[in-house]
């Protein structure tokens, strides 16, 4: 594992270079630019090798095989709910995806984390101040309830990386957003047929 | 320029107490009120005064002070910023060049001058958020055109695209999650794409700006802490390198718009 990240640093390193400072002295300016407050340390500024790949500019061509194989990475990294119970409670889901607030210098740390789900998302349909940086998922549960379905839904909330790198959504579970039933409420709100987001408009 | 009448002012304070969060639709008829009345208009005159002001141990104004086009000259000196500077070696934007104005020419404590650049909600504005008004607005129909002759300021705009595309935090939120795609929102919001020349004309040319639901004017530094708050990162400093290098980086991809502002915002 070790060593596979070495690798991808390197070729991460030559395909960048030609559009990009060295990582270093973009490093030296942000530490010179931000002070740490709250919670939002200085340590947020600091890229993991995902974010490193996904930062460069639309359009840019970058190495496919290393784009695969940090992909991989993140797929075999997921962690599937333990007692194998991927529904929670939908009207608890639907608090934690209208929430906006966790993790900025602003949030009071002793509240749970939000989802925000709602800033790129239309769910319930009478809900009308949703975003549109990602797809409607109004009617989602109609997608049913099969492992597979549980499993990729799951996975594209754990780590939307894993699935598409670059994905401009939040990991939700591998960054630690939210909590494992958290997470399952989530689940329940797109995918129980009882919840707001599977029901017609009125 | 016409003074907003005090059914406008009352508002607008009604507006601010209310803190409608995301109500647009309180926006869109705060709006047909105005019409072109900009409670900004107060700032601007409050700028002008403290220019004029002397200040400081040495008691001087700041009508000495060179914002690119020579000691004094204002109209016309915000739409060429950010810019490399002589006599500091740097490429600067006009908030950390007026900190320079203050603390060479009047002879200010630097950190006395940047202790709060930017008001809190229920503040009173800043002498950096008027002084910043009232310079936008004496380049009021201008065309956008920041300095690129020098290579430092050439540099300025390549660091300013790395850094908006620099994804990082809990979220991995970079500037382009939210600003490299036209026509998205984020809840009720719509989203400027900063990376094209209408989105960053139309955003860099209408800050600094009058904030109804805070009854504030804010400026480009105050607008870019507020994004990198909800990108979840610790707190740009204003005159920091990566505050400078943001604006440069919107303010050519804007070049050849024209400065509106003083603009009028949610
Ligand atoms: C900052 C934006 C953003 C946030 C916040 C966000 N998403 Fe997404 N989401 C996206 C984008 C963009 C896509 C489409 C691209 C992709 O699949 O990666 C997407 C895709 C998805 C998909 C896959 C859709 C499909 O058709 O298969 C699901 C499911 C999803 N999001 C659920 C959620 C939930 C639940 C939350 C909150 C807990 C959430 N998203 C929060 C941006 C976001
Ligand atoms: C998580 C989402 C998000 C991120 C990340 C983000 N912004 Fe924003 N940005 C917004 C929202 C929302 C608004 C509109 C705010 C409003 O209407 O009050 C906005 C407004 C702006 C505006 C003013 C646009 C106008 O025309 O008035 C500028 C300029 C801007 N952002 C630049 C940036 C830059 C540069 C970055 C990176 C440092 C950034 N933003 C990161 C969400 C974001």
């Amino acid at each position: 594992m070790k060593a596979l990240i070495a690798g991808v640093n390197i070729a991460l390193t030559a395909s960048l270079a030609a559009w990009t400072m060295a990582a270093d002295d973009i490093n030296a300016v942000l530490q010179n630019s931000f002070v740490a407050k709250n919670q939002a340390t200085m340590d947020r500024l600091e890229r993991d090798a995902v974010q490193t790949a996904c930062s460069a500019p639309r359009g840019m061509l970058l190495d496919n095989d290393m784009l695969a194989s940090l992909r991989a990475e993140r797929l075999a990294a997921v962690v599937l709910p333990a007692d194998g119970e991927y529904l929670g409670d939908w009207q608890r889901g639907a608090e934690v995806a209208g929430n906006g607030r966790g993790l900025q210098s602003s949030d009071d740390p002793a509240q749970p984390n939000g989802g925000n789900c709602y800033a790129c998302h239309q769910l319930a349909p009478d809900k009308v101040a949703y975003g549109t940086l990602g797809p409607s998922l109004t009617g989602y549960g109609a997608r049913g309830q099969s492992e597979a379905m549980l499993q990729y839904t799951w996975t594209k909330l754990w780590d939307t990386h894993a699935y598409n790198l670059c994905s401009h959504m939040p990991r939700f579970g591998a960054q630690g957003i939210l909590t494992e039933q958290q997470l399952k409420d989530v689940m329940a709100y797109l995918l129980d047929p009882a919840s707001p987001v599977n029901q017609a408009a009125e | 320029m016409k003074k907003p009448n005090l059914e406008v002012a009352l508002l607008a304070a009604w507006l601010c107490a209310a803190t409608l969060a995301a109500d647009d639709g309180v926006f869109d008829q705060y709006r047909d009120l105005m019409g072109d009345e900009n409670p900004a208009v107060f700032v601007i005159d409050e700028g002008e005064e403290f220019w004029l002001t002397a200040q400081g141990p040495n008691a001087v104004t700041l009508e000495s002070c060179d914002l690119g086009l020579g000691p004094g000259v204002t109209a016309g000196a915000y739409v060429r910023f950010p810019r490399h500077f002589a006599d500091t070696n740097a490429v600067m934007d006009l908030e950390s060049r007026l900190v320079y104005c203050m603390t060479t020419i009047q002879g200010r404590d630097l950190e006395s001058v940047t202790a709060k650049p930017y008001s809190l909600r229920g503040d009173f504005g800043t002498e950096i958020e008027a002084l910043v008004t009232w310079l936008a607005a004496e380049s009021e129909g201008a065309t956008i055109a920041p300095e690129q002759a020098h290579a430092t300021e050439r540099a300025m705009y390549a660091l300013g695209k790395d850094i908006f595309f620099y994804r990082a935090g809990p979220h991995d939120f970079s500037c382009a999650t939210c600003h490299e795609q036209s026509d998205k929102r984020i809840r009720l919001q719509a989203l400027p794409d900063l990376t094209s020349h209408t989105g960053a004309a139309g955003s860099w040319g209408s800050w600094p700006a009058y904030r109804i639901s805070q009854g504030l004017v804010r400026t480009m530094g105050w607008r870019l802490r507020d994004c990198f708050r909800q990108q979840r990162w610790p707190e740009l400093q204003m005159g920091s390198e990566a505050s400078i290098a943001l604006q440069t980086y919107m303010a050519v991809n804007a070049a050849g718009g024209t400065m509106t502002a003083p603009g009028l915002k949610r």
